[in-house]
């Protein structure tokens, strides 16, 4: 065997492409005489619409065709529910374009198709719409009020969804508490922003008759299936392709945006390619948002600490509809115990529908939300009972010997109840201290004090479920002349390194070089079995669709390679692309063994010529390729989970605040992280510090500013802060490795896991920070300078 | 399905056109362009060179970062016309030809410096263009962050990017 690569560093096979600008990103594809999509979108958030005349824009030089809701026949319906659920009141979706009624601003009442994008946004500026504004109510409370502006007429109290939870005896628990404590923390709106928005093009080939759709979805399969359904195609005419996608973090994984289903059909109508490449300030009033949550969290604690009991209502903001049911909302009530044995839970949420831009799943998708609720709980119940704040978490983690630890009652995204499978939590939080360097801390901050500068100690822990099923397959395929091995999946990736991590697990079972491994996915040609990229479940499910098809494929090479050098398979050992007799200098190529592996006539390559020097791949007699047996070698095989693998870690901060600039400032920040066992460090640390950095941004600066009449007032980048490098300190992440015994990869999702705990580490920094100076508590995200400010203000300063 | 008839299509809008010429990557080039055309879009789908790649058309992100005469500069901010007999460079002209990855290319993928790859050819520029100026390089964590503070990356978190920049400081003895 070659040098084991799972678990090794190694540069990703897809960077010189990206890194010369080679890459093909959907605006990149060429596409003869393509024709360029617009959209009106609504300028009020809740109004019925009484009048549209495209006429003027109709005239407009250069313009091809404009659609209205009265021009799209069988598209003129709600979209799909994607999740359905019992605790949903009427579940609303959005319509392709706006009929009589809008609901958020921003969403599509009309699209123009122009010979370029200029001109259909010329056009679209032409159209007339006459509105007659309605009433809107976005704070949450007061949408569920009665006589509250309703969103959809047939929702009463904007209550899209309720929904409780108990596990254990909440009730008794907190009869019997010593002390409790009780918060209200908020989360606000935010949105993913990844750096390429989103794109849709299509052709229509009339001859063949097949559709094909590049679009930077994170589930082309889906998307597919869709397309063929709504046009009545037959799946094998529709070919989505998800060419290089510019980051997703959820955003893109939403069924259907309604271009998704409008340029396909302009394109089919058309007869022309056509093609719609979101603008940046569509992608903030169009494209789905996440986080905002109020939860109002109570711990039953005994004096020890110890956390018997936990009780936690929430208010979830799903904006004007609710197309992904009650995901973001389930996630957060099932994450909110952490990695706390807490074992009598009660937690209840209702689903709020706002007329703003619909909520679905962006990284970390209720997790943060949910970790900032009990976080910012333990530090206060430590606060009431004078106990350290790692101290009370020392007394609550999960030990190793309770794994398999269940939640009994509560049910995760997958449908089935949470079981945490294994991890060191314990460990994970005595790393953080010693990282930090939280023993000495309380002397470098009285040292601070003393010089007049504020600095906090921030800690948070977090577990996140990961590798949702219901499942992944995996293609493996040596190429007869090259001997290269190719890889497909029904995944797309949006930079994860899936290209290089399913490279390893590949060329570890086939004995070649991870280099050597070429991995196609996302494109429904490819591979057309499968779900998506999303809920951190790409290693963990495709991973292991992957690994189980490479064994197959191994086991099948070195029957074959044992036939042609005639020696027992027990002999074979697979190294540097070749089968080899153990302990001789005897080989035969792989590319040779794949040749020979098909009992084609021809020998037109070397490989093929390499091939007729060994004795037959196939021992048999008969025809040529045996009975029950394929040519080549070649697998395909799936992995469906039984359960989720939970994730976890430890993040812990220093913080400095300067109570006159109101700014913060991260001094050191430390992560402690655990996903399993690892395929590529490198790529693992890169997962997690994006993670850290988003989360940084949803801390303190990224925050969408909804006015009260449902206008978003920075919907551009240079108003929507997200952090650039000089935002972003240094941090230090460390791993364990606790492998998940559900799989046999022993892995676990690590896509989302950066970003989760860091909210609620920068809140505990800085309420540290700022004790001395008597400043209130600091419950909401992100935290902005003027929360500090209005904090030192009332604390007198 | 009856198949319909083809429909009469617009074959080009009533913008005022201009001529511009100017150089890329070392190529004269010279084409008739809408008077309003951007930069991003004239270097994309007039020349077909799209691996300048366009964030935010507000000036904001970088990831459409070209070098104007050496000096980097958003190309969604600059019309076409505007370009009219300046020198522009490209990502597609920092590898050797035979494809050989610049030295601020090879730091990129050494220290795992991009993952979904938009924001990087926008960095790769940056970097090239302020390698390129004669006076000395702040290669201190303070100094690197400056140098990178006109481009966003959403999924790397930037620390990779700032190793990035000190190896290719190191691969081109500048450090």
């Amino acid at each position: 065997m070659s040098t084991r690569t799972f678990g090794a560093r190694i540069e990703r096979n897809v960077d010189p492409k990206l890194l010369r600008g080679e890459g093909v990103f959907v605006d990149d594809i060429p596409l003869p005489q393509a024709l360029h999509a617009a959209f009106l979108r609504s300028s009020h958030a809740r109004a019925r619409i009484s009048r549209i005349d495209v006429a003027a824009a109709r005239r407009h030089p250069g313009v091809v065709e404009i659609y209205t809701c009265d021009d799209i026949g069988a598209l003129d319906v709600e979209m799909p529910l994607l999740i359905p659920h019992p605790c949903m009141t009427n579940p609303q979706t959005q319509r392709p374009l706006a009929r009589g009624d809008v609901y958020y601003v921003g969403q599509t009442i009309a699209m123009v198709v122009a010979v370029d994008r200029y001109t259909a946004e010329d056009a679209a500026a032409l159209i007339e719409i006459d509105y007659e504004p309605l009433p809107v109510e976005l704070d949450l409370a007061q949408a569920l009020r009665d006589g509250a502006p309703l969103v959809h007429a047939n929702v009463p109290n904007n209550l899209a969804a309720h929904f409780v939870q108990t596990s254990g005896t909440p009730d008794e628990a907190f009869a019997a508490a010593e002390h409790v404590t009780a918060i209200t923390v908020q989360v606000d709106r935010s949105t993913a922003a990844p750096m390429e928005c989103r794109a849709v093009a299509a052709r229509f080939d009339a001859i063949s008759g097949e559709l094909t759709v590049w679009d930077g979805t994170q589930a082309p399969i889906s998307v597919r299936g869709g397309l063929a359904s709504v046009f009545e195609l037959d799946e094998d005419k529709v070919r989505v392709i998800a060419p290089d996608v510019g980051g997703g973090f959820g955003q893109k994984v939403l069924l259907f945006y309604p271009d998704e289903l409008l340029v396909p059909m302009a394109a089919m109508q058309l007869g022309r390619p056509v093609k719609y490449i979101e603008d940046r300030r569509e992608n903030f009033i169009g494209s789905s948002q996440e986080r905002t949550q109020i939860h109002r969290i109570e711990l039953a604690a005994l004096k020890t600490g110890e956390v018997i009991g936990l009780r936690d209502v929430f208010l979830h903001d799903t904006g004007a509809f609710i197309p992904y049911g009650i995901a973001v909302a389930q996630v957060a009530s099932t994450s909110i115990a952490g990695p706390y044995r807490i074992p009598n839970i009660f937690v209840e949420f209702k689903a709020v529908y706002t007329p703003t831009v619909q909520v679905t799943p962006y990284r970390g998708c209720g997790r943060p939300q949910a970790c900032f609720a009990i976080e910012r709980a333990m530090d206060q119940l430590a606060d009431e009972l004078g106990l350290d704040r790692f101290e009370i978490r020392r007394r609550n983690l999960i030990s190793e010997s309770q794994f398999p630890y269940e939640r009994e009652g509560l049910l995760f995204a997958d449908g089935l109840k949470v079981t945490l499978d294994s991890g060191q939590y314990l460990k994970a939080l005595g790393m953080a201290a010693t990282e930090l360097g939280a023993a000495d801390f309380a002397a470098l901050q009285a040292k601070a004090l003393s010089e007049g500068r504020y600095i906090g100690l921030g800690l948070a822990c977090y577990v996140e479920g990961t590798g949702l099923g219901p499942y992944e397959g995996g293609h493996v395929k040596i190429h007869p002349i090259t001997g290269k091995v190719y890889v497909n999946t029904g995944l797309s990736t949006q930079g994860q390194g899936h290209d290089t991590v399913f490279a390893q697990i590949v060329a570890d079972q086939l004995g070649v070089s991870p280099s050597d491994v070429i991995v196609v996915e996302g494109d429904t040609k490819a591979f057309d079995w499968g779900v998506a990229t999303f809920a951190s479940r790409a290693a963990v499910v495709s991973g292991n669709a992957i690994h189980k098809t490479a064994i197959t494929v191994r086991n099948k090479v070195l029957q074959a390679a044992a036939n042609m050098l005639d020696v027992d398979i027990a002999d074979i050992e697979l190294r540097d692309s070749a089968a080899w007799v153990k302990g001789s200098n005897r080989f035969v190529p792989l590319a040779a063994i794949a040749t020979a592996s098909n009992p084609l006539r021809y020998a037109f390559n070397k490989a093929a010529q390499a091939a007729t020097q060994f004795a037959p791949a196939s021992k048999h007699d008969g025809p040529p390729l045996a009975e029950g047996e394929a040519p080549g070698l070649e697998a395909t095989d799936y992995y469906s989970p039984s359960m989720s693998t939970w994730a976890y870690g430890v993040h812990a901060a220093i913080v400095e605040v300067d109570p006159g600039l109101c700014t913060v400032k991260i001094r050191k920040y430390v992560c402690i992280h655990d996903c399993g066992n690892m395929i590529n460090p490198m790529i693992v640390e890169g997962q997690v510090m994006g993670g850290i950095a988003q989360g940084i941004g949803g801390a303190l600066y990224e925050h969408l500013d909804y006015q009260a009449d449902g206008n978003l007032a920075n919907a551009s980048l240079a108003d929507f802060l997200v952090p650039y490098a000089t935002e972003i300190p240094d941090v230090s992440i460390l791993h364990l490795e606790t492998p998940s015994p559900l799989n046999p990869l022993g892995v676990k999702g690590v896509g989302e896991a950066g970003c989760i705990a860091v909210g609620a580490v920068i809140a505990s920094g800085v309420e540290d920070a700022l004790r001395p100076l008597g400043a209130a508590k600091f419950r909401q995200l992100p935290l902005s300078p003027s929360m500090i400010a209005s904090a030192l203000e009332q604390a007198g300063h | 399905m009856t198949r319909k008839m083809r429909p009469a299509i617009a074959d080009r809008s009533d913008d005022e056109t201009v001529e511009v010429a100017l150089t890329v990557n070392g190529e004269s080039v010279s084409r008739r362009v809408s008077v309003r055309m951007l930069l991003s879009d004239f270097l994309r789908h007039e020349l077909g060179l799209t691996g300048t790649h366009v964030g935010c058309e507000h000036g904001v992100c970088g990831c459409c970062t070209v070098l104007i005469d050496g000096k980097p500069g958003r190309s969604c901010l600059t019309l076409a016309v505007q370009a009219n007999g300046y020198a522009i460079r490209t990502i597609e002209s920092v590898a050797s030809a035979d494809g050989t990855l610049h030295p601020v290319q090879q730091a990129f993928k050494e220290c795992h410096g991009l993952q979904c790859g938009y924001c990087t050819p926008g960095m790769v520029m940056n970097i090239v263009g302020r390698f390129e100026e004669s006076q000395p390089l702040d290669l201190s964590d303070d100094g690197i962050r400056d140098l990178l503070s006109g481009n966003l990356c959403r999924c790397t978190g930037y620390l990779n990017i700032i190793a990035a920049v000190r190896r290719a400081a190191e691969l081109m003895g500048r450090n």
